[in-house]
C-alpha cells in the first residue's frame, strides 16, 4: 500500500502523488517513513528529502520545515525547497562564493550580515551537495 | 454660462484627471496580477499548515499547550487588521476597518489593535481605539522574512498574556470584481474546525514528537501563525489592488462621461457665439448696403 505525499514549500507545491518510501533529514536524523507509520511531528533541517516509487525516485533540497507523518500520509512544509532538477548548480556556487567571501570579511560573529551569510553558505552548500549526489545522468 | 475659455480649461481639467485615473488602472491591473499569483502560490502550504493545525487542534485533549488551549474567560483581544498605505481604493480600507470595529467594538473584553496600512491606522486612531503596533509602507511583493515581525508580535502578546485571543482581520480576495472583510482566529488554535474523522470519535493516534513536545510545537504552531498572517496579508494585498483596478474604471467612465457632455454643452455654447457673430456680420452688411444704396 502506497503512502500519500504532500511536499510544499511557501511559495508552491513541489510533489503531490504516492510513494512507497520516504527518506527525509530529521533534526534528530535521517527518517525512512513507510506506509502505516506511527503519526509523527518533527522539524527538518538542511538536507535532502528522497521519494521512492515504484518508477524510481525523485528528490528535494530541503532548507528546514516541518513534516506531519500519518499512517496514510506525510505532509512536508519546507521552508524552502526545489527539486534536485531544477537546481542552478552555477548560482549556487556563485551564492556560495559570495558568502564565503562575506564571512572572511565579518569580525563579529553575532551581527545580522553574518548570520545571513552562514544561511546563504549552507544553503548553497546543500544545493550542491545534493545537485552532485542525486543527479541523474 | 461660462465662458467658451472657462469650458475648454474644464475640459482640459477632466480630461487629465481621465488620463491619471486610466493610467493607475492599468498599474493595479499588472499588480493584482502578480498580488494574485503570489496568494495563489502560498496557498497550498497555508491550506496544508491549516490542515496539520486542524489535526493539532483535533487531539487537544491528548496534547497540552498554551498555544491550543483556550482561556477562560477572555479578558483581553488582540486584533490585527490589513489595510492598504493608500486610498483610491473605493471603500477597501472603510470595509475592512468596519468590519474590524462591529466586530469587537462592544465585545466586553479590552481589545488593542496591531494595524498594517496607514489608512487603517487613521481610521483607528478616528475611532479612539487602543493602537500597539503599526505597520506601514510594506514592499510591493512583501516576503515571508518581511512580515515575520507581525507573527513573532502576535505571538508574544499571547504568551505573555497580554492577549487571550488573536484575531486578523483582513480582506479576502475571491475575485477582481468581489472582496469581502473577513475575520480569522489565530490564537488558540481551538477555533479551528476539527476535521470530520476526528468528529466521528474514531480512534486518535497520539503523535509522536521529536525533538521534544513542547519545543516542537512552538515551532510548529509558530511557523504555521505566521504563514496564516502571511497569507492574510498577500489575499489583503491581492484584494487592493483589485478593489483599486475597479475604482479607478469606473472614475475613468465617469471622467468620459463628463467630458461628453462638457464637450457638448461646449460645441453648442461656440455654434451659439458663431450664429451671433453671423448675425452681426450679417446685420452689419445689411446696414452698410442700405446706406449705399440709399446714397
Amino acid at each position: 500500500m502506497p503512502i500519500h505525499c504532500d511536499i510544499v514549500s511557501q511559495d508552491r507545491s513541489l510533489f503531490s502523488g504516492d510513494a512507497d518510501m520516504i527518506i527525509a533529514p530529521g533534526s534528530e536524523g535521517l527518517l525512512g517513513i513507510l506506509p502505516h507509520h506511527t503519526p509523527l511531528l518533527t522539524t527538518l533541517t538542511y538536507g535532502v528529502l528522497v521519494v521512492k516509487q515504484a518508477g524510481g525516485e525523485e528528490a528535494f533540497a530541503i532548507a528546514g520545515g516541518i513534516m506531519e507523518v500519518l499512517p496514510d500520509a506525510v505532509t512536508v512544509l519546507a521552508d524552502v525547497g526545489e527539486r534536485v532538477e531544477e537546481i542552478d548548480v552555477a548560482r549556487a556556487e556563485a551564492a556560495k562564493a559570495r558568502a564565503e567571501e562575506m564571512l572572511k570579511h565579518a569580525p563579529d560573529q553575532n551581527n545580522e550580515a553574518y548570520l545571513k551569510a552562514m544561511t546563504s553558505l549552507r544553503r548553497s552548500q546543500l544545493r550542491l551537495d545534493a545537485a552532485r549526489r542525486y543527479r541523474k545522468g | 454660462m461660462a465662458s467658451l475659455r472657462e469650458m475648454r480649461l474644464r475640459i482640459r481639467s477632466v480630461r487629465n484627471i481621465a488620463q491619471v485615473t486610466r493610467a493607475l488602472q492599468t498599474v493595479s491591473a499588472s499588480k493584482v496580477r502578480r498580488a494574485q499569483a503570489a496568494v495563489l502560490a502560498t496557498r497550498p502550504y497555508a491550506a496544508k499548515a491549516l490542515e496539520v493545525l486542524g489535526h493539532l487542534a483535533g487531539r487537544r485533549n491528548t496534547i497540552v499547550h498554551p498555544m491550543l488551549t483556550p482561556r477562560n474567560p477572555v479578558r483581553n483581544i488582540l486584533a490585527i487588521v490589513v489595510s492598504g498605505d493608500r486610498g483610491l481604493a473605493g471603500a477597501y480600507n472603510a470595509n475592512v476597518v468596519r468590519r474590524a470595529l462591529s466586530r469587537f467594538g462592544d465585545s466586553p473584553a479590552a481589545v488593542h489593535y496591531i494595524v498594517i496600512g496607514r489608512k487603517g491606522r487613521e481610521m483607528l486612531r478616528r475611532a479612539g481605539v487602543p493602537i500597539t503596533a503599526e505597520f506601514s509602507n510594506l514592499p510591493p511583493a512583501p516576503s515571508y522574512a518581511d512580515l515575520s515581525a507581525i507573527g513573532r508580535l502576535a505571538i508574544e502578546d499571547y504568551i505573555e498574556g497580554k492577549a487571550d485571543e488573536v484575531h486578523i482581520v483582513f480582506t479576502q480576495f475571491i475575485s477582481l470584481l468581489h472582496q469581502q472583510a473577513a475575520v480569522q482566529q489565530l490564537l488558540p488554535l481551538s477555533g479551528l474546525a476539527a476535521p470530520a474523522e476526528e468528529a466521528a470519535g474514531g480512534p486518535k493516534p497520539v503523535y509522536l514528537f521529536e525533538p521534544g513536545q513542547t519545543q516542537l510545537l512552538d515551532i510548529a504552531i509558530n511557523r504555521l501563525v505566521s504563514i496564516e498572517i502571511y497569507e492574510s496579508i498577500l489575499e489583503s494585498l491581492a484584494s487592493e489592488h483589485a478593489a483599486r483596478m475597479v475604482t479607478m474604471r469606473n472614475a475613468t467612465e465617469n471622467a468620459n462621461e463628463l467630458i461628453g457632455g462638457l464637450q457638448l454643452d461646449y460645441n453648442k455654447a461656440r455654434q451659439e457665439s458663431i450664429t451671433g457673430d453671423l448675425l452681426d456680420i450679417a446685420a452689419g452688411t445689411e446696414a452698410l448696403t442700405a446706406q449705399t444704396s440709399a446714397r
